[in-house]
């Protein structure tokens, strides 16, 4: 069993999931391999940014049926800090502004945290800055955004390449990017996707969920699935995502609503 | 508010044992009688009682002040027991002859009194319900000149000293709850520091109230002489009880030409349980006299307990230059009140006055901030800058702020910058997806938040400070 799943990273089946008893997730199926990089795009409320904060385990989310398997875990009975410990990472589409908390600080506790779990030993505040100069370079980041507040003041685009940075920093088994593009320039854009490629390695995967196909020029995935009311109604490759950007959504809602009605 | 906020803030209080010794009480209730009793028991001098019947019948003729932002049933002040001490009486001069079980009870408190384990570099008062149980590093601060022992003890050898100063910065009617306290104070600390002296070593009084119905009343007393310079700070605490305890005191402070204090609090008392019962009702008038040029006044508080505080610490900058601060954290949960804040009031010239305030509510708490920044007509060229901060933990919590300004000339500069932000599901998620626990995140939020009012306690109390806010919002998250 474990030498036959030893590449795959994340199998989700038949989930389902509400968010104050309205269902959002209506039985999504989706098997991320090592290695591989995945979108998931859709229209709005659709239910993909849904499904990246249920992977994630935010508390507004109520799972009602299905199972997910990380790394031959159930995901689905980890707290989000151990989901995140053990290498599940989500970059925010609105990352938050905590003030007083510096940047640097948060990033330690965040790195040690992971360190630990992993049966590392935690690194002071002196170690740990070597490896995040090292970090900040991946983004093209100014060390002056170490001893700022976390995200507090900074524009759209620093926030989305704190968020990169942090991915960096915490080398995570599968990294979710929801809707990393919204909200960034052609030049930070540009900066992001480019760390995000550095950080794709054969051992890990990465899911980008997005409304645009504009952000996929720049990481280039191996599958593309389009979700929609709640569920994955069509996947194919890269090119999939161009014939979406030409054509718009309609005709692959129309062409499997006889599939998703059949169910 | 989910079940990870929650469980966040509440954590149990550790210090709500009581200490099983017999105690010497009087009979509820108060009167001219038990007045004089109290100062018969105290071998006061006749000065001190003519103040207390003075003040006592002050306060009849007064009626409780009710403009805060606190509710309460009301207070039967007949039923209160207003003396009670440990029976076993201490020779103040010798440590050896404190009742062990007195040495044992401050030890589990954290603040080891008997010589072999005493906190380096910080001499201790301690008081225990109505009286002070021992006064470490007496001969040490005496080399120096520097006076520090109960005021019970400073009425009998100092009278001349007390009798100047006492009620000068709060007089006797001042408001309802100062005139209580000045008819029936029992104990409190006397610190005199002579001219041009740099006291030695910080000084600590720590109050602990024992017994049930018992009010606690202290009073406290500095005088720091031309440029002499002390750090004075206090801790309190208490055990649970189901009824409401009343805490009234009021504390002086005098500085003289070029003369600096540094008075820090660290106070929590019993808050009472997650539903508002029981918990000291924290009823306190400190107030600062910058009488002299130059002189500097620095209040620092970090209250977290009480199910009710009431109180602000004041400045009166009366000496051309002189500068006065507050510096306050203030955390509220369950269902405690809090309205604090403090009171600025320049009368010299190029007087400068800082209020950082930092309010935390969290449960069902109401924590309100009160400012007053009053600038006369003869401060010329005075200042004052204000920062009044609060943080809702969780979405129950009440937040206010209440600045008044009163500037009655047109050289003077005020600042009042004020900012509201949350702790809510957002933010800890977002730091639980980065692997760090809801505890560690709260944690790292309010020191962040206080790093501003923490930075102003003596180095040995700061990180104690830290520690206790992250302690009291254990359960308040999630």
């Amino acid at each position: 069993m474990i030498v036959e799943n030893s590449g795959t990273v994340l199998s989700v089946r038949d989930l389902t999931a509400e968010v104050e008893g309205t269902p959002i997730l209506k039985g999504v199926n989706l098997e991320i391999k090592a290695g591989e990089i995945h979108a998931i795009m859709g229209p709005n409320g659709s239910g993909k940014s849904t499904f990246s904060k249920v992977l994630a385990g935010h508390p507004a989310y109520k799972v009602t049926g299905g199972e997910v398997i990380f790394q031959g875990n159930n995901l689905l009975e980890m707290e989000p800090e151990e989901r995140a410990q053990s290498g599940v990472f989500m970059a925010f589409q609105y990352p938050l502004e905590i003030p007083g908390v510096t940047n640097l600080d948060f990033l330690r506790v965040a790195y040690n945290s992971r360190r630990k779990v992993q049966g590392l030993e935690e690194l002071d505040a002196f170690d740990f800055d070597e490896i995040v100069q090292e970090k900040l370079e991946v983004v093209k980041m100014n060390p002056t955004f170490l001893n700022r507040s976390v995200n507090e003041g900074f524009s759209g685009g620093e926030k989305k390449r704190n968020e990169i940075l942090q991915m960096a920093l915490l080398e995570p088994k599968l990294a979710i990017l929801d809707e990393t593009d919204s909200g960034l320039d052609i030049d930070a854009l540009k900066i992001v996707a480019n760390g995000v490629n550095q950080l794709a390695t054969p051992d890990n995967a990465i899911l980008l969920i997005t409304h645009y196909q504009r952000l996929l020029n720049y990481i280039v995935p191996d599958f593309v699935h389009v979700m929609a009311d709640g569920r994955v109604i069509t996947s194919g490759g890269k090119e999939l995502a161009l014939e979406l950007e030409s054509r718009g959504y309609d005709w692959v809602l129309e062409e499997n609503v006889s599939e998703v009605g059949a169910k | 508010m989910s079940a990870t906020v929650k469980t966040l803030v509440n954590q149990p209080y550790k210090y709500g044992f009581v200490t099983d010794i017999e105690a010497d009480t009087i009979p509820r209730g108060l009167s001219e009688d038990v007045i004089r009793l109290i100062s018969a028991k105290k071998e006061e001098p006749e000065f001190m009682l003519e103040f207390r019947l003075k003040a006592f019948r002050q306060w009849q003729k007064m009626t409780e002040p009710a403009w805060s932002n606190v509710k309460y049933p009301p207070i039967n002040y007949q039923d209160i027991i207003y003396y009670s001490a440990p029976k076993k009486k201490p020779k103040l001069n010798s440590l050896e002859e404190v009742d062990p079980t007195l040495l044992e009870t401050f030890e589990k408190l954290g603040i080891p009194l008997s010589e072999q384990k005493r906190l380096s570099n910080v001499a201790v008062d301690a008081i225990f319900d109505s009286v002070s149980v021992a006064t470490t590093f007496k001969e040490k601060l005496a080399e120096e000149g520097v006076i520090f022992c109960s005021i019970s003890e400073a009425l009998r050898e100092y009278p001349e000293l007390v009798q100047k100063y006492l009620g000068s910065v709060v007089p006797i009617a001042d408001n309802y709850f100062a005139a209580l306290n000045s008819a029936v104070f029992s104990d409190g600390s006397f610190v005199y520091v002579p001219k041009n002296t740099k006291c030695p070593m910080e000084l600590s009084t720590y109050f602990r109230i024992n017994s049930g119905d018992t009010g606690q009343f202290e009073r406290t007393l500095i005088v720091a002489e031309e440029g002499s310079y002390v750090s004075y700070l206090e801790g309190c605490t208490a055990p649970m009880y189901d009824t409401n305890q009343l805490h009234a005191a009021v504390v002086e402070l005098v500085a003289l030409d070029n003369a600096e204090i540094k008075y820090s609090t660290v106070q929590n008392w019993y808050a009472g349980d997650e539903n508002g019962k029981g918990g000291i009702y924290n009823f306190v008038t400190k107030r600062g006299l910058c009488q002299g040029v130059n002189s500097k006044i620095s209040w620092t508080q970090v209250e977290t307990g009480s199910a009710i505080t009431w109180k602000y610490p004041s400045c009166v900058l009366v000496g051309d230059n002189s500068v006065g601060e507050f510096y306050s954290v203030a955390l509220t949960n369950n269902m405690q009140q809090a309205d604090t804040g403090t009171k600025m009031v320049h009368v010299g010239k190029n007087t400068r006055s800082t209020i950082v305030s930092k309010g935390i509510s969290a449960g069902r708490s109401s924590n309100s901030y009160r400012g007053l920044v009053k600038v006369s007509p003869n401060a010329k060229g005075a200042r004052n800058y204000s920062q009044c901060d609060s943080m809702l933990i969780g979405d129950n919590a009440h937040a206010n702020t209440f600045p008044y300004i009163q500037v009655q000339n047109n050289t003077a500069r005020v600042e009042h910058e004020a900012s509201t932000s949350k702790i809510g599901e957002e933010q800890l998620f977002y730091f639980s997806q980065r692997g760090i626990s809801a505890e560690d995140a709260v944690s790292m939020m309010i020191s962040g938040f206080c790093k501003d009012v923490f930075n102003q306690l003596p180095m040995e109390f700061a990180v104690e400070a830290d520690r206790l806010l992250s302690l009291k919002l254990e359960g308040s998250v999630g």
